[in-house]
């Protein structure tokens, strides 16, 4: 099974439910091209909900790394809702849980983009 | 040296979505062999990771060239070897994925995830005919485990239909 994305708009915030498998190939490209979509369109504000996502590989990683750089360089941000034990394991091995902003909780992870940009 | 193991050998063509495949076949032996959940998905993503160098970086998803998955089951440590048919690499100059340096860079983290969960692996260029991984991971002897056990299965190469 290949990622699939649904978006939604809560305040300012993309929020974007992620399901299925970010690998090397379909899911990767998938990935890149739906943020580059939204960054083209003024949503820098992006939340991945990571709770439906079966599978992540190392290039799933770097895409999300490289989702972080790109929102990042346009003064936005990019954050993580929801991760699998799985997910939230690999990010701890591989110390992405000192780059990325995690949150259970999507209301406050959608309050912590309004306190930046009210800031 | 395998004069002890059961093995079990699959042959790929140099295709992505043969990964999956493999995973499927990777799970089918673990659960045999009784290794737990969480065993069975780190041994997965490190023959994952291990496939895609195969397939992407050592055959470059060349359609003439094989990948061969092979499990060596001993009482005591499963080894996996996987060898493609591309030019090698020098795993020592691959970056660390940790230093602060590397830790924004898009790739390079397959080889540290392989490392982090297996008890051992090892590179071995084969010059002219390509590139070998084994990954080991060890088990608790159970001989209980092997009544049913594994002889020598060739599944056959996995060509598109």
């Amino acid at each position: 099974m290949s990622m699939k994305a649904t978006i939604r708009q809560v305040n300012a915030v993309t929020v974007v439910d992620l399901s299925g498998r970010i690998t090397l190939g379909e899911g990767c490209t998938q990935l890149r091209e739906l943020i580059r979509d939204l960054l083209s369109k003024g949503h820098n504000k992006l939340l991945l909900n990571l709770a439906d996502v079966t599978y992540i590989d190392s290039s799933g990683i770097g895409e999300l790394v490289s989702g972080f750089t790109a929102v990042s360089n346009q003064g936005g941000q990019l954050k993580l809702l929801n991760l699998t034990k799985k997910v939230h394991d690999l990010l701890q091995i591989t110390k992405l849980l000192t780059v990325f902003d995690v949150s259970d909780d999507e209301a406050k992870a959608v309050a912590s983009f309004d306190k930046v940009a009210s800031a | 040296m395998c004069a002890d193991a059961s093995v079990v050998e699959v042959v790929y063509e140099s295709d992505l979505k043969n990964v999956e495949a493999a995973e499927e076949v990777v799970q089918r032996v673990l659960a045999s062999l009784n290794f737990d959940e969480e065993e069975q998905h780190k041994v997965g993503m490190a023959v994952h990771e291990s496939m895609i160098n195969a397939i992407w970086h050592g055959n470059r998803s060349d359609p003439a060239k094989r990948v061969w998955l092979r499990f060596f089951i001993y009482d005591d440590r499963l080894e996996i070897k996987i060898r493609d048919q591309g030019a090698g690499f020098d795993v020592s100059s691959v970056p660390h994925p940790l230093e602060p340096d590397n830790l924004l860079k898009i790739s390079g983290r397959g080889i540290f995830l392989i490392r982090s969960f297996m008890d051992d692996f090892q590179v071995k260029n084969l010059p002219g005919e390509g590139t070998e991984v084994t990954l080991v991971k060890r088990r608790i002897p159970a001989t209980e485990i092997n009544q049913g056990g594994f002889h020598r299965e060739h599944e056959g190469h996995n060509t598109p239909g």
